[in-house]
C-alpha cells in the first residue's frame, strides 16, 4: 500500500452489546422501505422498544472530494448535483458561489435572480418529496401521490429549462447554462396558482390529521441546545425554534431582495422540535418559495445570464467557504485553492449528514415505529451524508 | 340446509332411486353439505379475488391514477395474473425455519377465515348451517386465525417476522372483546344468536310500524345501536389488520412484517384470508346491524317456513310414478320438476325473495367493503400502543355503556 | 465581530506561541492558525466567552497541504452573527491533534470522517472509527500519496 501510515489506531468494531435475553439487535436496511436510501441502521431493542439505535453510513459514498481534486472547477459542478440529488440546483449553486467568490467573478443579476427561481422551484420539489415519504412511512400511501403529481409539474418546468428532470447542470461558474424559453414564465405561474390550491389539501389530509398528530407530536424532540450543539440546521433547526435562515443572516444571489418568511417550530401540537414542528416548517417553506419564485418572476432584470470566464479557470491562492440554505439545511463548499486549475481540497459539508448525526441521541428508549418518524422527518438524503 | 338436505334425499332422489334410501343418513348428510361447501368455497374464492382488483383500481382512483388496467378489459383479468403469478414462485422455506409451523401456519389463517362462512347468511334460505349459535361460531371461530399468525411470526425465525406476530396478537385478541361487546348488544335485544332471526328481528316492530323498512334496521332502532355499529366496525377493521390498523403487515417498518418470509402460494393463502376476512367482518356487521337481507330493495311476501326443497318434492310426488323408467326418463323427470319448482307459481316467488335479499345483503355487505379501502387509503397508520390506548381504553368503556343500556333497555321495555 | 479583531482577543488571551499571525491569502476567506497543544482551551475558549459565542461547529475538514496535514475549523455564532476558520497545521509523521467533540457534540462524526480520508487522530474522541469506508478498509484516501488497492475482497480495481 502507498501510504505512510505510522501510528495505526484499530477501527472500533460495530458494537456488540453482549445480548441479554430480552433485547435483540435489528439491522434495518441498508435496504430498508423507509430509511430514505441506503442506510444502515443497527437498532437495540427490548420488546418494541428501542434502547439504541446507531446509524453506519457509507454505502453511497462516490469519492467525490477525491475525484474533485482531479478535475478542473468547471468539471466539478455536474459532480455536485448528484450530491443531494433532490435538490441539484441548490447544490450546484453554492459551489458555483465558492468558485466565483474565490476568483472574484461576477454574476449578472438576471443569473442570479434565475439562480433563485430555479433553486426555489427545486425546494418546492424536495419538500414535497420530504412530505410523500414521510407520509408513506407512515402508512398514509396516498399523500404522495399527490405530492408527486405537483411535483411532475416542477420536473417538466425545469427540464424545459435545463434539460435534465432531476439532475441538471444548469448553475455554471459565472452564471447559468441557458435563459428561458417563451412560454415557460405562464407555465411557472400556473404551476404556483395549482401548488396554492392544493396546499390546504395536503394540510387537510395530513397535517390535521388526528392519527398523524399523535404519531408525529411529542416524538423525536430536539432541545434547541441539542440543534446547535450537534450542527442541525434547515428545517430541524427551525423546527427546534431557532429562526435562522442563511438566505436572510448571509444573503446570497440577492436574496436580499425577496420578502419572505422564515417559519419556526412553536410546538403547535406538542414540543418544540418534535417531528411535526420539523414536518410544519417544510409545509410552510413550500408557500413562502412560492412567494420568492413569484417575486423573482416578476422582477426579472434584463441582461446577460453568464459572465465571461476563462475556459479552463485557474483560481488563485486561497481558500473559502460558501454555506447556502439547502432544502435540507447548510450546504457549503470548503474550496482550497493552490494556484492551480484544479483545487487542491474541495470539502462538501452535507447538511443531511449532521442532521442525521442527532438519531443517535434522539432515538432512545422510543419505540420502533417511532424510529421510522424520527427518520423520515429529518428528511435526509444519502448522496449528501456519503458523498 | 339440513331439512333441505334430507327432504330431497328422502322426497327426490328416494322416489326415482329408491336405493338411495338405503344410505346411511349421515353419509348423506356429509354429500349434501359437501357439494354447499364447495359452492361457498367457490364463491368465496372468486370474490377474495375479485376484491383485489377492486382494491387495486379504488385505491389508484383515490390516488389519482389509472389502477390495473392492462390485463384483459379494464383490466379484469388482473387476478388471474396475480394468482398465475403466485403460483409459478418458487417456494422458499427459510433454512432456520419450524418446518412443520411454516406451512401449517398459512392453512390456519386460511381456515380462521374460511370457518365463519358456514354459518354466514346470503340471504334467508341462503345459509349453509343456520346455527341456534351462528353468532357464536362466526366469532369464535374467527379467532383460529390467531394462532395462524403467531405460528406465522415464529416459525420462520426472522425477526422482523416475530415482531408482526406479537403485535398482532396483542391486536386481534384485543379488539374482539369490543367486537364481542358490540354483538352481545344485538343479541340482547333481538334476544336470539342465530344470525336468521336477527334479521327477522329488524325486519319487525320498530317505530310503531310492522314494517319498518330501513328504520328497522339496528342502527336506526336507538342511538346505543349506532354506536355499537361505530365500534363494531372499528373493532372490525382491527381484527381484520387493515389499516389504520395494518401494523402487523406494515410495509415500511417491517418490510412485510409476520409473512415476511412467506411467498408464492403460502403468501397468496393469507392474501385471500385477508380479504376473506374482511367479508366476514362486513357481512357480519351488514346482518347485525344494517338488517342483512332486508331492505333497502323490499322482498316479495312469501310465507317463512315454505321453502323450494318441499316443493320440488311435492312435485316430485305429483308425478306418480309407476313402473321402472330409465335412468334417462329419471333425469329428466327430477330436472323438470326442479325447473317447475323454481319457476312456477310460489317457487318463484321464493327465488325472487332469495335473489333480492342477496342484493340487499351483498349490496351492504360491499358498501362496508368499499368503506374499508377508503379509509385504508386515506389515513396513516396507528402505532400499537395507540392500537392498545383505543382499545382498551375508548372502545371497551363505550361497548360496556352501550351494553348497560342495552340491558336497561330490554329490562324496561 | 471581524476576523482581525477575533484575532486580537486570541492573541491576547492565549499568547503567540498558540495563536500565528493572521492569515490572509491572495483570495478568498482569512483564517487563523492555532498550534496543536494550545487548540483545544482555544476552543472551550471560543465557545464560552460571551463576546466569542462561537455555538455552531460548521464544519472539520481534514486537509493534506502536501508538505503537511491540516484540520481545518470553521465556527459560527447564532447569538452574534460572526463567523471565524480556524486552521490546525499537524506533522505528516503523526498528526494528531486533540478532539473537540466534548466542546461541540456535533465535531464526533465530522472527526470521524477526517480520521476515515485523511488519517488525522484526533485525541480524546469518543470512538475514533471509519465512517465513511468500511471498517476493514486500508490507507486514508484523501491523502496525495495515496494508492487505489488493486482488490478489494476479491473484486478488482481494473
Amino acid at each position: 500500500m502507498g501510504c505512510a501510515m505510522s501510528e495505526t489506531v484499530s477501527p472500533t468494531p460495530i458494537r456488540q452489546d453482549s445480548l441479554r435475553t430480552e433485547e435483540m439487535l435489528i439491522n434495518m436496511g441498508p435496504q430498508h422501505p423507509s430509511t430514505h436510501g441506503v442506510l444502515r441502521l443497527v437498532v437495540r431493542t427490548d420488546g418494541e422498544m428501542v434502547r439504541e439505535a446507531w446509524p453506519h453510513l457509507g454505502y453511497l459514498h462516490r469519492c467525490f472530494e477525491k475525484v474533485a481534486e482531479s478535475v478542473t472547477y468547471a468539471q466539478v459542478v455536474p459532480y455536485t448535483d448528484r450530491l443531494d440529488y433532490l435538490a441539484s440546483m441548490n447544490n450546484a449553486q453554492a459551489f458555483c458561489l465558492g468558485v466565483e467568490k474565490l476568483g472574484r467573478i461576477e454574476v449578472p443579476e438576471r443569473a442570479s435572480a434565475l439562480r433563485v427561481m430555479v433553486a426555489e422551484l427545486n425546494r418546492i420539489a424536495s419538500h414535497l418529496v420530504a412530505f410523500g415519504s414521510f407520509a408513506m412511512d407512515l402508512g398514509a400511501v396516498t399523500p404522495f401521490l399527490y405530492a408527486f403529481r405537483e411535483r411532475e409539474l416542477i420536473i417538466s418546468i425545469l427540464e424545459k429549462i435545463s434539460g435534465g428532470r432531476l439532475l441538471y447542470h444548469y448553475p455554471r461558474i459565472g452564471g447559468v447554462a441557458r435563459d428561458l424559453t417563451p412560454g415557460l414564465d405562464q407555465e411557472i405561474r400556473d404551476f404556483l396558482k395549482q401548488m396554492r390550491r392544493v396546499w390546504p389539501e395536503y394540510n387537510a389530509l395530513l397535517s390535521e390529521n388526528q392519527i398523524f398528530v399523535k404519531r408525529t407530536a411529542n416524538v423525536g424532540t430536539v432541545t434547541r441546545e441539542q440543534a446547535i450543539a450537534w450542527g442541525l440546521t434547515g428545517p430541524c433547526l427551525r423546527g427546534s425554534g431557532v429562526k435562522f435562515d442563511l438566505r436572510k443572516a448571509q444573503p446570497y444571489s440577492g436574496y436580499e431582495k425577496y420578502d419572505f418568511e422564515i417559519p419556526v417550530g412553536e410546538g403547535a401540537k406538542g414540543t418544540v422540535g418534535d417531528c411535526w414542528d420539523r414536518y410544519w416548517v417544510r409545509m410552510v417553506e413550500m408557500m413562502e418559495s412560492c412567494r420568492i419564485i413569484e417575486q423573482a418572476l416578476d422582477g426579472l432584470p434584463e441582461g446577460p445570464i453568464q459572465s465571461k470566464v476563462a475556459k479552463v479557470l485557474r483560481l488563485p491562492l486561497g481558500e473559502v467557504y460558501v454555506p447556502c440554505e439547502n432544502p435540507r439545511g447548510e450546504l457549503g463548499f470548503f474550496i482550497v485553492s493552490d494556484g492551480k486549475t484544479q483545487a487542491l481540497r474541495i470539502k462538501a459539508r452535507g447538511p443531511s449528514f449532521n442532521n442525521l448525526s442527532i438519531t443517535h441521541t434522539v432515538c432512545q428508549d422510543v419505540l420502533i415505529a417511532d424510529v421510522v418518524a424520527i427518520l423520515g422527518s429529518i428528511d435526509i438524503v444519502l448522496g449528501e451524508v456519503d458523498r | 340446509m339440513q331439512d333441505a338436505i334430507q327432504q330431497i334425499h328422502s322426497g327426490v332422489f328416494g322416489l326415482l332411486w329408491p336405493e338411495m334410501l338405503r344410505l346411511p343418513t349421515w353419509l348423506v348428510l356429509t354429500a349434501g353439505f359437501v357439494v354447499g361447501g364447495a359452492l361457498v368455497l367457490v364463491w368465496m374464492a372468486l370474490m377474495a379475488l375479485a376484491w383485489t382488483y377492486g382494491e387495486r383500481r379504488i385505491a389508484g382512483f383515490i390516488q389519482v391514477r389509472y389502477g390495473p388496467n392492462r390485463v384483459g378489459p379494464l383490466g379484469l383479468l388482473q387476478p388471474v395474473a396475480d394468482g398465475i403469478k403466485c403460483f409459478s414462485k418458487e417456494d422458499t422455506v427459510p433454512t432456520v425455519a419450524y418446518k412443520f409451523m411454516y406451512t401449517l401456519a398459512p392453512l390456519l389463517v386460511f381456515l380462521g377465515a374460511m370457518l365463519p362462512f358456514a354459518a354466514l347468511p346470503f340471504s334467508q334460505r341462503l345459509v349453509l348451517a343456520d346455527m341456534p349459535l351462528g353468532l357464536y361460531y362466526v366469532l369464535a371461530f374467527e379467532a383460529i386465525e390467531v394462532i395462524g399468525i403467531l405460528m406465522a411470526g415464529w416459525a420462520p425465525g426472522s425477526k422482523w417476522s416475530l415482531y408482526g406476530g406479537m403485535r398482532l396478537a396483542a391486536q386481534l385478541l384485543s379488539y374482539e372483546i369490543p367486537m364481542g361487546l358490540c354483538a352481545l348488544v344485538i343479541i340482547l335485544l333481538s334476544g336470539s344468536l342465530n344470525l336468521g332471526e336477527i334479521v327477522t328481528w329488524q325486519s319487525q316492530n320498530a317505530w310503531g310500524l310492522e314494517h319498518p323498512w330501513v328504520l328497522g334496521w339496528a342502527i336506526f332502532r336507538s342511538p346505543v345501536t349506532f354506536i355499537a355499529f361505530v365500534i363494531f366496525f372499528v373493532a372490525g377493521l382491527a381484527a381484520s389488520k387493515r389499516a389504520p390498523f395494518d401494523l402487523p403487515e406494515a410495509e415500511s417498518e417491517l418490510v412485510a412484517g409476520y409473512h415476511t418470509e412467506y411467498s408464492g402460494l403460502r403468501f397468496s393463502f393469507f392474501f385471500m384470508a385477508e380479504y376473506t376476512a374482511m367479508y366476514v367482518v362486513c357481512a357480519l356487521s351488514a346482518v347485525l346491524f344494517l338488517g342483512g337481507w332486508y331492505g333497502p330493495v323490499p322482498m316479495p311476501d312469501v310465507a317463512p317456513d315454505s321453502s323450494l326443497a318441499a316443493r320440488w318434492v311435492e312435485l316430485v310426488g305429483l308425478q306418480g310414478l309407476q313402473g321402472d323408467l330409465s335412468m334417462m326418463q329419471k333425469i329428466v323427470c327430477a330436472g323438470r320438476t326442479l325447473c317447475e319448482a323454481l319457476f312456477q307459481g310460489e317457487g318463484l316467488r321464493i327465488l325472487a325473495s332469495e335473489a333480492i335479499g342477496l342484493f340487499n345483503l351483498l349490496l351492504k355487505a360491499f358498501g362496508l367493503y368499499f368503506v374499508m379501502i377508503w379509509v385504508r387509503w386515506t389515513l396513516p397508520r396507528v402505532r400499537i400502543d395507540q392500537v392498545m390506548y383505543l382499545c382498551l381504553k375508548v372502545l371497551l368503556p363505550f361497548s360496556l355503556v352501550c351494553l348497560i343500556w342495552a340491558l336497561i333497555q330490554v329490562a324496561l321495555f | 465581530m471581524k476576523i482581525d479583531e477575533i484575532h486580537a482577543r486570541l492573541l491576547k488571551q492565549f499568547g503567540d506561541c498558540a495563536i500565528a499571525p493572521l492569515a490572509v491569502p491572495e483570495a478568498g476567506d482569512p483564517y487563523i492558525t492555532i498550534s496543536p497543544e494550545a487548540f483545544h482551551a482555544v476552543c472551550r475558549w471560543l465557545r464560552d466567552e460571551s463576546e466569542m459565542a462561537f455555538d455552531y461547529l460548521r464544519l472539520i475538514s481534514g486537509v493534506d497541504w502536501t508538505d503537511r496535514f491540516g484540520s481545518v475549523y470553521h465556527l459560527y455564532s447564532y447569538t452574534r452573527g460572526h463567523s471565524v476558520t480556524l486552521h490546525v497545521d499537524l506533522p505528516r509523521e503523526a498528526p494528531r491533534v486533540a478532539s473537540v467533540a466534548d466542546v461541540w457534540p456535533t465535531a464526533d462524526w465530522h472527526e470521524r470522517e477526517a480520521y476515515d480520508l485523511v488519517g488525522i487522530v484526533y485525541e480524546g474522541h469518543p470512538e475514533l472509527a471509519r465512517i465513511l469506508l468500511p471498517d476493514d478498509w486500508e490507507g486514508h484516501p484523501l491523502r496525495k500519496d495515496y494508492r487505489m488497492p488493486e482488490e478489494y475482497h476479491g473484486v478488482c480495481n481494473v
